[in-house]
């Protein structure tokens, strides 16, 4: 009996919502049978990894401890994939922030600083994730020079910047020849949420950054114009929107954003620089901008859908001594799930009447 | 100062860099000249390395060793076929996919075998030749990976230029819906050049984990996948050209090593960024003489057959 895939123009929204939760099936069934291949029973690995993080008060600040940076740069990605610029560099975007904000910290260490401090470090840290995010965009723009591996190649140039200035210059004097600058003082820290545990302030810069984004994606001629240059570049030209203008724009948001993110990490849960600032957050913040459907709520729920990918793995490398690569498969199976899940919710299998022809 | 000794170690050293980036660069330069750009490169190498690894030292063979790192990275480049060639996804969404798939199932595939040594792949020998200064040790005591990277570069380029099968797959890059019309299967030939594609960056893994550093080593190819496909962009999409740029990039990163070792008060890091600001600048400077030109037309277009 043939049968055949049809494309559908129009979905309903049940099934394109539907989709996500396809794609997180989808992974949870392939981890089963990564966990059988590495000899662990799969129920148990399950619980070790994604239920029993959600079972106490610390777990649960953890885990929007660690959503937060994917969140932040999360939706500012959303910026850059709307408009079709493919600024896969946040990464190092994140390093940049969090060297440029550190210098403050550093430059006032010891004296008599005013509470001033931390959010000028902010600023900086944004600033500094900006300018290294705009430079794949004027390579783009100046010389068409493909942002994709620019802004790849840059992430290792910011690590290797980091990695000097945490082993040189601004290394702890008083560190025992440890690689890290010295313990940021009180003004330069993340003020704690809590009496207990690690959540800080930064989830609430977070929680704006999403209200923001969401207005200026949803309601205003700025989103519009981004989400046009993404979807019909021509018609955006005709309209008179500038190309130039919108690449330099979701560069420069993208990258302040997670030059934010950066810089409130150091402040916050790390509290100094060191040669490994983040667990890969750049990265898989694209895969949370992807599973959030580019809209900052959605983000938001496929960053703590994530996070959780990350506590698990930490709790599974600690009980069950599985590599922390566990983690990255998991994330990685995500994102192919969700891409093949949002096309396959389009097709519908369909009996077909005589022979069909492949 | 340098005498002919050293210098025939140091280029031989810069022709074994230059061997994986173009042995990985080949196979994605094929899968983009039939229209498919596969950000996987770096996980499928890396799988590749892994898998190369895990197999060489349990079994004892090199020659397995490399067979299971092709199929490795074939393996996991049908992931990047079934969703962008299949299933018309977004090809820089799921080559980026494929690339973190590809470094966590290294990395798990890896971790049993962190510490371990093997034999490097050994170097082939010319009676007489070899023994030459200089040249000898360079072109005549290379691994069979280098000679095996220079016979795929002659196919590749005879290959694309001169077979009808090579116009076939051009077709299909240039311009999908013409190919589609005359009746070649266009899914079929673009998924038959992202298996070679990935063929040759598990191919490049292993190079780099059996014979260039014979041990297994997290995160061990440092970018190299994403200089392989800036090394395409860098030939505008010709086969010669990429040798020319592969070992352009082998020299620098061979050089800033050595540079590093003579100890000049530059900092380390700075020298290690070299490779990538390199590939930035050739960038820059190959698309603003070029603008373009040379990429085919229908690249990172997915295609959807209208029946």
């Amino acid at each position: 009996m043939p049968l055949k895939f049809e494309r559908q123009e129009n979905v309903s929204a049940l099934r394109l919502a539907a989709a996500p939760l396809l794609a997180l099936v989808f992974t949870l069934i392939v981890g089963a049978i990564m966990f059988v291949a590495l000899g662990h029973d799969p129920i148990r690995a399950f619980s070790i990894y994604f239920i029993q993080p959600l079972g106490d008060v610390y777990t649960l600040q953890e885990l929007v401890v660690k959503a937060c940076p994917l969140l932040i740069i999360g939706v500012g990605l959303a910026f850059c994939y709307r408009a079709n610029r493919w600024n896969i560099g946040a990464e190092g975007q994140y390093v940049a922030g969090a060297v440029l904000g550190s210098w403050l910290a550093l430059a006032t260490n010891g004296g008599e600083a005013g509470p001033w401090v931390l959010p000028a470090m902010l600023v900086l840290g944004a600033l500094g994730g900006a300018l290294w995010g705009l430079i794949p965009a004027f390579l783009r723009v100046r010389f068409g020079a493909s942002e994709i591996l620019t802004s790849l190649m840059l992430v290792y140039v910011a690590q290797l910047g980091l990695d000097y200035l945490v082993r040189g210059p601004w290394r702890d004097p008083a560190g025992f020849n440890f690689p890290q600058s010295v313990t940021f003082d009180p003004v330069a820290v993340m003020p704690l949420l809590m009496e207990e545990g690690r959540l800080h302030a930064g989830i609430i810069i977070a929680l704006i950054a999403v209200a923001v984004a969401t207005f200026v994606l949803g309601r205003t001629l700025t989103g519009f114009s981004i989400e046009l240059a993404g979807t019909a570049p021509r018609a955006a030209a005709f309209a008179g929107f500038d190309e130039k203008r919108v690449t330099y724009g979701v560069f420069a948001v993208s990258g302040a954003l997670a030059g934010l993110a950066g810089i409130i990490e150091v402040a916050g849960p790390i509290g100094n620089l060191q040669p490994t600032i983040s667990p890969g957050y750049g990265f898989t913040a694209i895969i949370a901008a992807m599973l959030g459907r580019l809209h900052p709520v959605g983000i938001l729920v496929a960053s703590l859908v994530l996070a959780l990918t990350y506590i698990g793995g930490e709790a599974a490398q600690i009980s069950m001594r599985l590599p922390f690569d566990v983690t990255r498969v998991f994330q990685g199976t995500l994102l192919i799930a969700i891409l093949a899940a949002d096309v396959l919710v389009r097709y519908r299998l369909r009996r077909v009447e005589g022979t069909s022809h492949a | 100062m340098l005498d002919a000794a050293i210098l025939g170690a140091v280029l031989a050293s810069v022709v074994a860099a230059a061997t994986t980036l173009l042995l990985a660069s080949l196979g994605e330069l094929v899968a983009e000249r039939a229209g498919t750009l596969n950000l996987g490169v770096e996980g499928m190498m890396i799988v590749g390395a892994a898998v190369g690894y895990a197999t060489a030292y349990s079994t004892g063979s090199l020659l397995l060793g490399t067979l299971a790192a092709i199929l490795a990275g074939t393996a996991l480049s049908l992931v990047f076929a079934g969703l962008a060639v299949w299933l018309a996804t977004n090809q820089v969404a799921s080559g980026l996919a494929t690339t973190i798939l590809g470094l966590g199932l290294a990395g798990l595939i890896g971790s049993s075998f962190v510490g371990t040594r093997i034999d490097a792949a050994p170097a082939l020998r010319v009676p007489g030749l070899t023994d030459l200064p200089v040249v000898g040790p360079v072109l005549f005591g290379q691994d069979a990976f280098v000679y095996a990277s220079i016979l795929l570069l002659i196919a590749v380029a005879y290959g694309l230029a001169r077979t009808r099968a090579g116009l076939v797959l051009r077709a299909v890059g240039e311009n999908h819906a013409a190919a589609h019309a005359l009746g070649h299967p266009v899914r079929r030939i673009r998924t038959l050049a992202v298996m070679f594609g990935g063929a040759c960056a598990g191919l490049a893994g292993a190079h780099l984990s059996l014979a260039y550093t014979p041990f297994w080593a997290a995160d061990m190819t440092a970018g190299r996948g994403w200089i392989a496909l800036a090394l395409v962009v860098f030939s505008a999409w010709r086969p010669l050209w990429l040798l020319a740029g592969a070992y352009l990039f082998g020299a620098v990163s061979i050089l800033q090593l050595h540079v590093q070792g003579f100890g000049l008060g530059i900092p380390s890091q700075l020298l290690s960024s070299l490779p990538y600001l390199a590939t930035i600048a050739a960038l820059v400077v190959i698309s603003a003489l070029k603008r373009g030109q040379g990429a085919p037309a229908s690249l990172g277009v997915p295609f959807v057959p209208d029946r």
